[in-house]
């Protein structure tokens, strides 16, 4: 995953002090989004290789699961906790699209920002520094969408997935999964400003992606897991980033889980924003530019 | 290029030497065991869970009962200790130095500089895997209550190196790639990603997927053959075309590699 960030002057001219007013402060914000959008598209379309073995290590882990499931679905007479091989198909290979659409910066990446000094170049710009990561990794999920199309029309062939979502259906599926990233974004912002505590983070970090692997419904969906798992992770954010998406689109949700759904990644994305302007503030005190 | 070493020793040699001078420095950072243990512990209990989570719903997957799956998942984890431990380090650093033409340096050292850019980092700490994954088959071992002879000890042993010497080829495979497509680093991730497969017995998978996991990838021979010689399901076929396919990609790497030596071009001189 790229960590690099450019340190290309990409702040939007805006004119410094006296204050913008609102408006020119929100049009200055969107295209600042804009542009960070753009230069990730050139950036990561300049390393299609590249992007293409991280999608061949990435879509591994849903096959891989795919083929363990239907494999016992089969043993079982057809079906296994209410999913059938094809379901099981259609809930992995929308599995695929909702992992990229997770793609975020990593909470490893704090590291180097901090330890090469980094930071320094995004503070100087007049906007807070998570703007630039929301848009640059917006950006670089239409590299990536492009590049997952054929892998999903190959999974599609070889698997059969059984897919027949309503309209419905797909316009949450259209909201929630930019919903995912916006959680994911804001959760492991705050993760990873752990790093300006503490250097020892990898534990941390692997606890947390633990527990996402299994409560998120990315290793299995979550109705094959035990009870007391799934009131568990009922109420952590990580099921609103990969369960919902996928059971939206592959159809398992009655209309007001639907909406219901809508509403708690809408209270995670409040919840994960408020946690990173606060964390933000006591880590940044803590910055002291190591490096250049 | 160095001049080819007639002395057949002389490579093992050069890794006793390295691994030395690796394991010292590694020895500075203590800590960093601790976090290892840590996080080997997690990625055991998740192993474990998941295989649990298997079997809460049915007693047998494609013929493989609970504790032999439970040693295909030891031999895993052995396994990728140590790849992580010998084999990727060197190859993340191999394609570092492609990139930043630091390659120059084993160039011009008197030595086969395939055998130096194989043997000079260690992750020692990445062993404490290698030991997890011992402590996993043995228990598995126990839970089978099937004796396991001598032949089958051996046929294990044998069959484990001839997988790690494949592994090690398929990545320097794809590193010696790095001559040509100049960053890699992705790779990693596809390796690991792909290697999650190895978990479960490739007879599991469907035709198409098994053949590239022999061939392609070949984790089935690193991971999936050694659990069948221990569970007593190898078959002298097995064990004829592991050796025959390992010999024939340890040929290969070596053509490889040379061909590829003549792409570099030291970036940074």
């Amino acid at each position: 995953m790229s960590l690099r960030a450019p340190m290309t002057s990409l702040a939007p001219a805006t004119p410094p002090p006296p204050p913008v007013a609102a408006v020119g402060r929100a049009r200055g914000l969107i295209n600042f989004y804009l542009a960070s959008i753009r230069l990730a598209i050139a950036d990561q379309f300049q390393y299609r290789v590249a992007n293409y073995f991280y999608m061949i290590g990435m879509v591994a882990e849903p096959v891989i699961y795919l083929v363990v499931w239907s494999t016992i679905a089969r043993q079982q007479g057809g079906e296994v906790g209410g999913f059938t091989p094809g379901e099981f198909a259609a809930y992995y290979i929308v599995w695929t699209l909702v992992r990229n659409m997770n793609i975020i910066f990593t909470p490893y990446g704090w590291e180097q920002r901090i330890r090469q000094g980094e930071l320094s170049g995004m503070l100087l710009r007049p906007i807070h520094p998570i703007h630039f990561d929301l848009g640059y990794f917006a950006g670089w999920k239409f590299v990536v969408i492009v590049l997952w199309l054929p892998i999903a029309a190959v999974l599609t062939l070889l698997f059969s997935p059984e897919l027949d979502p309503r309209p419905i259906d797909v316009a949450v599926f259209a909201v929630a999964i930019w919903g995912a990233y916006l959680i994911r974004s804001v959760n492991y912002w705050i993760l990873g400003m752990v790093t300006f505590w503490t250097t020892r983070v990898g534990p941390i970090f692997e606890l947390v992606f633990t527990a996402e692997l299994l409560l998120s419904g990315r290793l299995v969906p979550l109705s094959l897991m035990p009870d007391w798992a799934q009131r568990f992770a009922d109420v952590l954010p990580f099921k609103w980033t990969f369960g919902f998406p996928i059971e939206a689109l592959v159809g398992r949700l009655s209309e007001a889980e639907l909406l219901g759904g809508l509403a708690m990644q809408a209270l995670w994305i409040a919840i994960g924003s408020i946690g990173v302007m606060v964390v933000w503030r006591f880590a940044i005190r803590r910055y002291s530019a190591v490096g250049n | 290029m160095a001049a080819p070493s007639r002395d057949l020793l002389r490579p093992l040699r050069l890794f006793g030497l390295f691994f030395r001078v690796g394991a010292l420095n590694e020895l500075q950072y203590r800590a960093n065991f601790a976090i290892q243990i840590f996080q080997s512990a997690i990625a055991l209990g998740t192993g474990l869970a998941v295989i649990g989570l298997v079997f809460s719903q049915t007693t047998e997957l494609n013929g493989w009962s609970q504790p032999e799956l439970l040693a295909v998942f030891g031999v895993h984890i052995l396994m990728g200790g140590i790849i992580g431990t010998v084999i990727q380090p060197n190859m993340i650093r191999l394609m570092e130095d492609v990139r930043q033409g630091t390659l120059d340096f084993v160039l011009t050292k008197p030595e086969d500089s395939q055998v130096l850019v194989s043997v000079r980092e260690f992750r020692i700490w990445q062993a404490v895997d290698a030991i997890v994954g011992m402590v996993v088959l043995g228990v598995a071992v126990a839970q089978l209550q099937v004796g396991v002879g001598l032949v089958q000890t051996l046929a294990f042993a044998l069959t484990l190196v001839l997988g790690g010497l494949m592994i090690y080829c398929f990545w320097l495979i794809l590193t010696i790639g790095a001559f040509w497509v100049v960053r890699m680093d992705q790779i990693v991730e596809m390796f690991e990603g792909v290697y999650q497969s190895g978990r479960w017995p490739v007879t599991i998978y469907p035709g198409w997927l098994r053949y590239s996991l022999t061939f392609l990838v070949p984790i089935a021979f690193a991971v999936t053959v050694p659990a069948e010689a221990l569970t007593s399901r190898l078959t002298p076929e097995t064990l004829a075309l592991a050796a025959g396919f390992a010999a024939l990609i340890l040929a290969f790497t070596r053509w490889f590699w040379r061909f590829g030596l003549r792409r570099y071009s030291g970036a940074s001189a």
